[in-house]
């Protein structure tokens, strides 16, 4: 019997727990660092207490249902307590969540390890985006999400990391202790990457802490686990774990693009580049609430197709951009995106959607604005 | 017998017209009244879960843009804890306590009608917001039913302060309600009956009155906090001025977590009074289960954090709110227990109220299982905010609260109308919601567990097909209900004439009575054995 | 009903009403339970101080007379610098990490810029990480201690003098202080905010 039962056991195990089953996936999935790891042995033991128990009391009923039914037992019984046997089901569930509770202590415990970690990295959750900020490093960038909007409205085929993709993903080295310091630009999000383990809120005022020690390289994607208003759905996490050689590389080439975003900054742009650029970062940035075809949202966000401050004056237009609008969704832009990117998207929206006001904005005017 | 013969002096007449409802003093016509809301707003509040639902059937958005689908899940959630599981509650307890205990009314029965009444005017308020947001005028509420800040404060919508008005309405309704009950149950026990020979369901609701005056006024608070930040300058929430928005979530699950046992706690009285009955039984451990009870309601008041496991709190904290809330599981179990032990070596039979109870002892502890799961903290940061909280939810409210509360109507129901429902029927409304509710729920544990985070309109591929899986079985258990409302119609129109006792075996000062119970009963104290 | 309307067949000895008393504690205990509410708002911060919890670090304590230096333990303190929403300012530390001695007094500073072009008066909050630390994180000089106003283009170095407690667990030598800069008039979201997160029918399908 053992013989049979022992490699049945396994296989249904395996069943339940093998994460290739991605489409029908039934269980966790036990990740690739010890926050991970820890939560999901707990998870496994705690769910087969659970179901232990279950089959015990399920079947106590199931048998009660089957023998003690009128048609086969027409003379109830009379008792109606038993000292002995309350006390024991009293203090036997006690004794088993004790049995629970000693290692689910312990794994927490071993999270809690303040030693000191090799890099840390802000993260900020913003509506509806994450920025990371590499901390000592000036390297910084938002993280947004790149699946197409086509592709969310049913008029494209869906890809295969369909709303689990990013712009830029947020790098880290592997088997070094990486902590995360988490807050909010806005309202409460949360940052949550299912392989590590790690679920923490990001909120406005305060900062948060975790950490994580990545053994695999790999691709780990999560999403934001606060509801943080409409397109909380749609700001998730994409971390590239590399070896430390790679992600040094990585950095470097991350410190380049920003000399080249500067640099760009003083060199004068054709209003070919100005207009592609400042498509593809419109895109990402302002179409959320402004809309791809420039049509706004009427009531709620204004439309810049024809608009007077895409038309009109430009250093107004700069102004909004730069500044936000107090009081509005209009979030200030200045602080969050380079003096390219700016110039790009402002001359793109005072030209695009038949507004031709054949204006061109440089990004030595945005840097200029904002003296 | 006594009580029957005296009737006759009593004028067993109602008052007629719309009067009669508008300015009701009768438990038995507020009761009625506080179940038939109950049920239109199960109606109103299922329909809006059918549109989420069909908008998850499939990745993609289809159906409704993301700011709406936020509005369904808040209003969903909303109208379901306070205008369906609430109100369905307190209706049972005014048409059963007084009959229960021997009484002729509640103990303040204007008071009642007011609870009553104003009900409608607060989801009048909420269902007004949804229609002028489809409407184009504003975002109904969209923050979900918890409506933390500062999604709530700073960015609510307009109709926020028409949230905060409502739930102060809401709130009013069950602290009267709470009152109401505690005064009748501690001041009209007939003669003899003293607490210890009350039925259970009675002391579930006297123990849950006191959770209600508890906890719903530190709602009212916390939604006043919300109002004083939004428009009079205050800062509570707002880590600007020196305050700070985890202390809304501690604020706001001071009250949810009682709010939830609120919820469950008259179901567990209601299983205990139809369990013995199928089971021709008395109930296994009385005392114990009264103990159990109470030790459930003070327990819930030292676990709320359970909810803000991932907020930064520290390791002490969360070690404290996992043992106590593990705590929970030993006098929950000897519930179950309990049950299982009045239904051992009794004589079974299977009526639809059976198979609910049945259903629901079962399913609830299924529900019982995963919030002790969730409770373990390394393992709550995979589960917080996916779809495994919202299965677990879902198994203690639906199979469990919504499972007693059908076990309830059809076991009364003969008392109230006189008539016997068509047990064909509720068997097959019986089946077709168990079944079609395990369809709907039990999937959800398998995407929470592979990572889909809740409140989210649109998903990754490989959550699709338990998705599809769950909007089948949810519209499957939406129309379902319609059985049971054609069912609960046609049972009050007429039926085979049900006796006093109705059930064979059945205990209880109610089952004394004649079927319909009189308009007016027990206008003397029966005898008490 | 009568005047009389305790005497009836319920009441025929005209007893008073026993409901009376039970109604008064009832009401009693709703109304302590909404102070109680309120109550936590105070109870929380108490609750904080007294375990150290929730990063909170305080408000500003007084340079101690003469303190002892841990020489022989080296602490590492990181500085991060956030904005909130619509804060139009540049702000950031001007050192990205110091290594302090607990006990001796350090001085660091932040630089905000203001790049609108209006009047802007800030107030920074404070937050520390991992949070048990806050309780050993001590400021003598703050520039969250006072909202703090910049005109347009103005550009401010922000002192910020503190005291890493020598009773700082052995096992904690990574401290992480956040400043958040708010606008300090706090806006009513309410209107404009209400407007932009609302949908309209144009795009909404229903």
């Amino acid at each position: 019997m053992r013989a049979v039962s022992r490699p049945l056991g396994l296989a249904c195990l395996l069943l339940v727990s093998n994460p290739l089953y991605a489409d029908y996936q039934l269980n966790l999935e036990p990740g690739v660092t010890s926050f991970s790891q820890g939560a999901y042995n707990i998870h496994t033991i705690v769910m087969w207490i659970c179901v232990i128990i279950g089959i015990v009391v399920y079947g106590a009923m199931t048998y009660s249902i089957l023998k003690h039914r009128k048609s086969k037992h027409p003379n109830p019984a009379k008792f109606d307590d038993n000292t002995t046997v309350e006390i024991l089901w009293t203090v036997i569930p006690v004794l088993i969540l004790i049995g629970m509770a000693v290692p689910a202590t312990k794994v927490l415990l071993a999270m809690e390890d303040t030693s000191n970690s090799d890099m840390s990295i802000k993260v900020t959750g913003y509506q509806w985006k994450w920025h990371y900020d590499y901390v000592g490093e000036d390297v910084g960038f938002f993280s947004n999400l790149s699946t197409p909007k086509s592709q969310i409205d049913n008029a494209e085929a869906k890809g295969e990391h369909y709303l689990l993709e990013v712009d830029n993903r947020i790098v880290i080295p592997t088997n070094k202790k990486v902590r995360f310091l988490f807050t909010s630009n806005d309202v409460i999000h949360a940052w949550w990457v299912p392989a590590f383990g790690v679920k923490k809120d990001a909120i406005p005022g305060f900062i948060n802490e975790s950490w994580a020690n990545v053994s695999e390289p790999g691709i780990y994607r999560g999403q934001c686990a606060e509801l943080c208003g409409a397109n909380h759905g749609f700001m998730p996490i994409v971390v590239e774990a590399m070896d430390e050689p790679d992600y040094l590389a990585w950095l470097d080439s991350k410190k380049a693009e920003k000399a080249a975003a500067t640099a760009s900054a003083d060199k004068t742009w054709t209003m070919d580049e100005l207009m592609s650029q400042g498509e593809s970062t419109y895109n990402t940035n302002c179409a959320a609430c402004h809309m791809v075809g420039g049509e706004g949202l009427p009531g709620a966000f204004p439309g810049l197709k024809g608009s007077a401050i895409a038309t009109g004056d430009i250093n107004k237009h700069i102004e909004v951009v730069l500044q936000g609008v107090a009081g509005t969704g209009m979030q200030a832009f200045g602080p969050q995106l380079n003096d390219a990117d700016l110039a790009a998207i402002i001359t793109y929206e005072r030209n695009a959607w038949g507004n031709n006001t054949g204006d061109m904005v440089q990004p030595s005017d945005i840097k200029a604005a904002r003296k | 017998m006594n009580a029957v013969i005296e009737e006759h002096h009593d004028h067993d007449h109602k008052p007629g017209g719309i009067g009669r409802w508008l300015f009701s003093t009768n438990h038995k016509d507020i009761g009625s009244m506080y179940l038939w809301f109950a049920f239109l707003m199960f109606f109103i509040g299922g329909s809006l879960a059918l549109l989420i639902r069909a908008e998850l059937f499939q990745p993609g958005l289809q159906i409704v843009e993301p700011d709406f689908f936020n509005q369904l899940t808040t209003l969903h959630g909303l109208i379901m804890v306070f205008g369906v599981i609430m109100p369905a509650f307190v209706g049972l307890a005014n048409w059963q306590l007084p009959m229960m205990i021997g009484a002729p009314d509640m103990a303040l029965p204007r008071m009642n009608n007011w609870s009553f009444w104003l009900l409608p005017g607060a989801f009048g308020m909420l269902l007004a917001s949804l229609v002028m947001s489809i409407m184009g005028m504003g975002s109904a509420p969209n923050f979900g039913w918890t409506f933390y800040a500062p999604l709530s404060t700073t960015y609510g919508p307009s109709s926020t302060d028409f949230f905060i008005f409502s739930v102060h309405l809401m709130g009013i309704s069950s602290v009267m309600g709470a009152i109401n009950v505690i005064a009748t149950i501690m001041n009209m026990r007939a003669p003899g009956m003293n607490y210890m020979k009350m039925p259970i369901f009675v002391w579930t609701w006297f123990i849950t009155a006191y959770l209600l005056i508890a906890v719903m006024p530190v709602l009212a608070g916390a939604v006043t906090m919300m109002l004083t930040d939004r428009h009079f300058g205050t800062s509570f929430f707002n880590a600007a001025g020196g305050g700070d928005p985890v202390m809304f979530q501690h604020i706001f699950w001071f009250f949810g977590h009682p709010e939830v046992y609120i919820m469950i706690l008259p179901a567990f009285g209601i299983i205990s009074q139809i369990v013995p009955t199928f089971s021709r039984k008395p109930l296994f451990g009385y005392s114990s289960m009264v103990y159990a009870t109470a030790s459930i309601a003070f327990l819930s008041f030292i676990v709320w954090a359970h909810h803000m496991f991932t907020t930064g709190m520290p390791v002490a904290g969360e070690l404290f709110f996992m043992y106590s809330t593990m705590l929970i599981a030993v006098p929950t179990g000897v519930k179950v227990f309990n049950w299982v032990s009045t239904m051992w070596k009794g004589s079974l039979t299977f009526e639809t109220p059976m198979l609910f109870a049945i259903a629901f002892i079962f399913l609830f502890t299924m529900g019982g299982f995963t919030g002790l799961m969730l409770c373990i903290v390394p393992a709550d940061f995979q589960y917080h905010d996916t779809y495994f909280v919202v299965a677990h939810f879902h198994y203690v409210l639906v199979t469990g609260a919504a499972f007693s509360i059908m076990a309830a109507v059809y076991y009364w129901l003969p008392k109230w109308t006189g008539h016997m429902y068509d047990e064909k029927l509720g068997k097959l409304h019986f089946w077709l919601t168990c079944i079609s509710s395990n369809v709907l729920f039990f999937p959800m544990h398998f995407i929470g567990l592979a990572g889909m985070p809740r409140r989210i309109p649109d998903y990754a591929l490989q959550f699709t097909e338990f998705n599809q899986i769950a909007t089948i079985g949810a519209f499957v258990f939406g129309f379902s209900q319609l059985i049971f409302l054609y069912l609960i119609i046609k049972c009050v129109r007429g039926g085979e004439k049900a006796t006093s006792e109705v059930w064979e075996g059945a205990q209880g000062l109610e089952f004394e009575l004649p079927s319909p119970a009189p308009f007016h009963s027990y206008t003397t104290p029966p005898e008490v054995k | 009903m009568t005047a009389q309307s305790e005497s009836n067949i319920r009441n025929p000895d005209n007893r008073p009403s026993k409901n009376r008393p039970v109604i008064r504690k009832l009401l009693g205990l709703v109304l302590l339970m909404f102070g109680f509410g309120y109550a936590l708002v105070p109870l929380y911060d108490v609750f904080c101080d007294v375990t150290g919890l929730n990063g909170k670090t305080g408000e500003r304590i007084d340079l101690p007379v003469a303190g002892t230096i841990d020489e022989k333990r080296l602490v590492r303190v990181v500085f991060l610098a956030s904005l909130n929403e619509a804060m139009p300012w540049e702000f950031k530390p001007q050192q990205s990490f110091i290594e302090v001695h607990p006990g001796k007094p350090t001085t660091v500073n932040y630089i905000a810029k203001n790049i609108s072009d209006k009047d802007i008066t800030g107030q920074a909050v404070p937050s520390v990480a991992p949070g048990l630390a806050a309780a050993y994180f001590q400021k003598t000089e703050c520039f969250c201690f006072t909202q703090q106003a910049l005109e347009p283009g103005e550009e401010k170095i922000m002192p910020v003098t503190f005291i890493v407690d020598t009773q700082l667990p052995a096992n904690m030598n990574e401290l992480y202080l956040s400043y958040t800069f708010f606008t300090s008039q706090l806006n009513n979201k309410d209107s404009s905010q209400s407007i932009a997160l609302s949908l309209h029918n144009q795009d909404q399908k229903l």
